[in-house]
Order: C-alpha cells, then structure tokens, then sequence
C-alpha cells in the first residue's frame, strides 16, 4: 500500500516534462559522445563494422586491451601538431574578425532609432536562415580564378590577370568570418540594446567626448556580450569542416578535414575517434565558460 | 549628431552588403545562359528547366523536406520541454549536467556530433541489428541539434512571461495540466512556432550529421549540393538555391509579420486586462 502512495504521489506532468527531453539527451548526446573515448583506444579491424571490442572474454577470463598508440601517434606526428596549431590559429583569427565587423554593426543597430531595430535585426536573422551552405558555394563562384570578383576587376582593368583568392587561407578566413559573424551579432546586440543610456548621458555631461563615453562606459558593459559572442564562434570554428572544403585549398590544415579524412577514406574509425577527443579537450575549457555564463545570464547569452 | 548618423548608416550599409553580396551573385547568375556559371551571357530560365528533370535533385529535395518536417516537429515538442524544464524548475538533480547537454549540440563542432552519433548507431546496430543507417538516423541526429535550437528561442520566452497570469487560474482551482494548455501555452505559441521554423531550415540545409548518418539511398539535397559544389560551379545548383532562397525569405518574412501582429493584438489585450485596479500589482 505504501509503494501504491509513492506511485500516486509522483507528480506525472512534471516527471514527464523533466523525463522526456533528459533520456533523450542522455541517450543520443551523451552515450555517444562517451563512445567516442571508448573507440579510440580500440583496435582498427578490416570489417564492416572496422574497430574491435575493447573488453573480450575468452578461456575464464575478461581481457580489458586498450590501445593508447593513437594517442602517441598524435603527439609525435608533426603534420597532426601543425593541423592542430593551425585550426587554433584560423578559430582565432575568425573570432577577431567578426568581433571586429560585428562589434561596431551591433553598436550601431542598437542605437538606431527603436522603430527601425526590428527590421534591422530581421534583415540580419534572414541570410542566417538561408542556407548556410548555399551561401558559402556562392563565395565560392565569387572568388575562384574566372569568378565574378576577378571578372569584374578584370573588365574595369584595375587588374591585369586573375588574382589567386581561392583556396587561400584569405578565402577560408574570409568565409569563417561570413558564416559565423550573426554569432556574434546576436549576443553583442542584446548586450548593447539594454544596455541604459543615462550612464552614457551621465559621462557626456561630465565632460567626456563620445570616443571616451564608448571606451569608458559602453565598452567594459559589453564585456558579457563580447565573451558570449567570441566563444560561439571560436569553439565550433575549431572544428570547422565544410568551409575549409569548399573555400580552402589543399594547404589549409584544419582539423575538421582530417577527421573526415580518417573516417571516410582511411576508414579508421578509432584514429577519427582519437582525433575527435582531441578536439573536445581543445574546446571543453571555452565550453565550460559558456556554459556557466549563460545558466548565469539566462537564455540571453545565446539569442 | 550629422556626422554620427552618416557614419552609423554606412556602417550598416558595409555590413549587409557583405551579408547579402553572396545571396545576390547566387541568385543572379541562376538566370545566366552559359554553362560557365560565373561569365554572364545572358537571361535565360534554362537551369530551371534542366532542374526539373534531375531526378537526383529532385528524390533528394523530397527526401530533405520530410525529414526538416519530422525535425521541426519533435525538436519543437523536445524544445518546449525542455525550456520548460530550465526556467520553471530551477532545483533538481542533474540541471548542470541538463544545461551543458542543451547548450552542447549548438556550438560543439558538427563533426564531433556526428561522428559520435554513428559510433552509437554502429555500435547499437552490432549489438541488436538495429537501426540501419538511413532517413531514421539523420532524424535522430538534426532532432539532437534542432532540439538545442528550439529550446534557447522558446526558453527567451519563457523567461519573460509575467507569472500572474497562472497564478490566478491556480488560484480559481485550475490543475496545473490545464493551466499549461489554456494560459501557458498559447502565450508561447509564436515561440515554439518560430522554434518550428527555425529547426526546419536547419534541418532542411545540414550537410555534416547527414553526410555521418545516411545510408544508401538516403541523400539529402544538402549531401547532393555539397558533393557537386567540391567538384566546382554548377549552375543547377544556382537554380536550386534561388528556388530555396525564395522560400525560405518568403516564409520568414510572412511569419514574422504574422507574429508581430499577433504580439501587438496580444500586449493590447494584456494591457486591457490589466487595467483593472485590482489586477494590478505595483
């Protein structure tokens, strides 16, 4: 009777409401991501199914084998290291560039008149709706050697011969900075709209010119918006693969290619997995912060 | 405050003509004769044409718009939750470990996403046979990243409801079940609608966890552009994004003034049931 009242007293509606979305994060994020550590310290076997169990049982006993050489293999390899260093550098160099642009077009966003902020901002959120991939295609038609950037030089006759834009490291900074910039915009301009103008106004009238108003007030408010913004783009631009593939030639090393290499050619799946640890321990630390930031802030960190 | 105004408009004015300059060459140069896709010869609706009877562009688009509607859906319902869960239940066992797994599938890299998804898959269909990698396992994998989306747009909004609203329907004996359908839900309906919308486009352009979860025979459109735009220019990809760019701005722009709509029509009545002296708080 007393398991009877238990049962009776669960609050159903929100057992449901928390229970659904937990199991199926925990059953299709975490589990796999767990996976992930498991397969790269198994064997590589020539399969359909190409990596072996690392627990076996066999005559009485449970071998537990777990292949570290990977790992060696990363640390040693020079071209990996280089690969490494070199997606840090590009994540990097994104995250300046659209802090960069996006910085002083969110500023001027938010302080556009209020009647025209909504359709400031929805004509920011459009391009970001429209395919991604489809945009970065289009640069790719812009910037190739008889593209239209190079056509158009050409016929005003400010350039001789076609410029080598295209599978450059300027062409794949160039389309990073493009696709991420809106992950800037977003949190930035949040920050900036709500931000209270009478402190603005309160250091005007104590003399301040408006450079020194921005450096001294608006700025150091917006820190929170600079942070959300920088580690939304720098932690998925570590990792990015399809905008090195299309826009970057073969010289840009980008760990994302090299990932996608071990898998899809090389078919080994536990090197991949090795490559991909990597990876989340590279962008766990910006991860965290975020994390923490935007539990702190609400949900205004990220839209 | 002259100068201010030149400098912010041109500012803008930079800054979506570098969002929009690519949209607007994809777009034009769909319309150009030549099989060169990036030298104009002239006007024609030819790739069009040629559109309609690629029947790879065409099983695959049918194939990508059943799954961003089956995407959209669930992540919308996962994301109604799970919003739900952050804001309202603001103690239980496990919230950081909920919070990281939320914000996780948005900014993680895709590839670690989706490599971590087919290892389960694969290791899954080892041990019990199931599932076959196909338009199932791509379902699972943009649900896992629309879920995430779904769950910052509605969880905003969530956040800034006003509680009074509940509070007085508890107060008059409704059980919290049907507080949730007749207050709560219709005042994030546009919300979970935009969420809907918002997952469906991401669904609908995913080439990463796609590329991991297919099987044969199951290409998405975006597996098809990427594969054709490694190899170079193709002007039936032009065609095809006009067609999707089309779409899709069409279908925003109409949902948001139809929300903005509904959100003045909404904040008139609020502020009409609120006038009463006795309704108000402060």
């Amino acid at each position: 009777m007393k398991i009877l009242a238990r049962v009776k007293n669960i609050d159903w509606g929100r057992t449901t409401v928390l229970g659904v979305p937990f199991v199926w994060l925990i059953l299709f994020f975490l589990i796999p991501f767990l996976i992930i550590f498991k397969i790269s310290v198994s064997e590589m076997q020539v399969s359909r199914v190409p990596f072996k169990d690392i627990v076996t049982y066999s005559d009485g006993a449970l071998n537990l084998s777990l292949k570290l050489g990977n790992y060696v293999f990363l640390a040693q390899d020079s071209l990996y290291i280089l690969t490494f260093i070199s997606s840090l550098k590009y994540a990097f160099l994104t995250t300046l560039f659209c802090l960069l642009i996006g910085y002083p077009f969110a500023l001027c966003m938010a302080r556009a008149k209020p009647e025209h902020r909504a359709t400031l901002m929805m004509l920011v959120i459009l391009p970001f709706w429209t395919s991604f991939l489809l945009r970065i295609y289009a640069w790719k038609g812009i910037l190739t050697s008889n593209g239209i950037l190079n056509n158009a030089l050409l016929s005003m006759g400010v350039i001789n011969e076609p410029l080598a834009l295209i599978n450059t490291p300027f062409s794949l900074t160039l389309g990073m900075v493009y696709a991420y910039l809106p992950f800037m915009i977003f949190p930035l301009y949040n920050n900036l709209v709500k931000q209270d103008n009478r402190f603005i106004e309160a250091a005007m009238d104590l003399g301040a010119t408006p450079w020194i108003a921005f450096w001294k007030v608006t700025f150091p408010l917006s820190m929170s918006g600079i942070l959300a913004g920088s580690l939304l783009v720098f932690i998925p631009a570590v990792g990015e693969f399809v905008i090195p593939e299309l826009l970057g030639g073969p010289d840009t090393l980008m760990i994302g290619r090299v990932l996608w290499d071990e898998m899809f050619s090389n078919n080994d799946w536990p090197m991949a997995s090795s490559v991909a640890v990597v990876l989340i321990l590279i962008v766990i630390v910006p991860f965290v912060i975020l994390n923490h930031h935007q539990e702190k802030r609400g949900a205004d960190g990220l839209a | 405050m002259k100068q201010s105004n030149w400098f912010s408009g041109s500012v803008l004015g930079m800054g979506y003509l570098f969002l929009y300059l690519p949209i607007i060459t994809l777009v034009i140069f769909s319309f150009n004769e030549s099989q060169m896709v990036t030298l104009w010869t002239g006007f024609s609706f030819k790739w069009y044409g040629e559109l309609l009877k690629d029947e790879e562009i065409l099983l695959a688009t049918w194939l990508s718009l059943k799954i961003a509607f089956f995407t959209a859906s669930a992540s919308a319902i996962l994301g109604a939750f799970a919003a739900f869960v952050l804001v309202r239940y603001k103690n239980f066992f496990g919230r950081p470990l909920f919070n990281g797994m939320i914000t996780a599938p948005l900014v993680m890299p895709e590839i670690v996403i989706g490599l971590s998804l087919l290892l389960f898959m694969v290791s899954l269909q080892k041990a019990t046979g199931w599932p076959q990698r196909g338009a199932m396992t791509i379902w699972v994998g943009h649900t896992l990243v629309g879920m995430a989306y779904a769950t910052v747009s509605i969880r905003a909004r969530l956040q800034e409801l006003n509680l009074s609203l509940e509070e007085a329907a508890m107060n008059l004996g409704c059980r919290p079940g049907k507080v949730f359908l007749l207050i709560t839900l219709p005042l994030i309906a546009q919300s979970i609608v935009s969420a809907w919308l918002l997952t469906f486009t991401v669904s609908l352009d995913d080439v990463i966890l796609s590329a991991f979860l297919s099987g044969p025979g199951s290409t998405t459109l975006p597996l098809v552009v990427f594969s054709r735009a490694r190899l170079g220019l193709n002007p039936e990809v032009n065609a095809i994004a006009t067609v999707i760019i089309l779409v899709v701005s069409i279908g925003v722009i109409a949902a948001s003034v139809y929300m903005s709509r509904s959100e003045k029509k909404m904040q008139r009545e609020m502020a009409e049931a609120y006038r009463d002296p006795s309704a108000v708080k402060k």
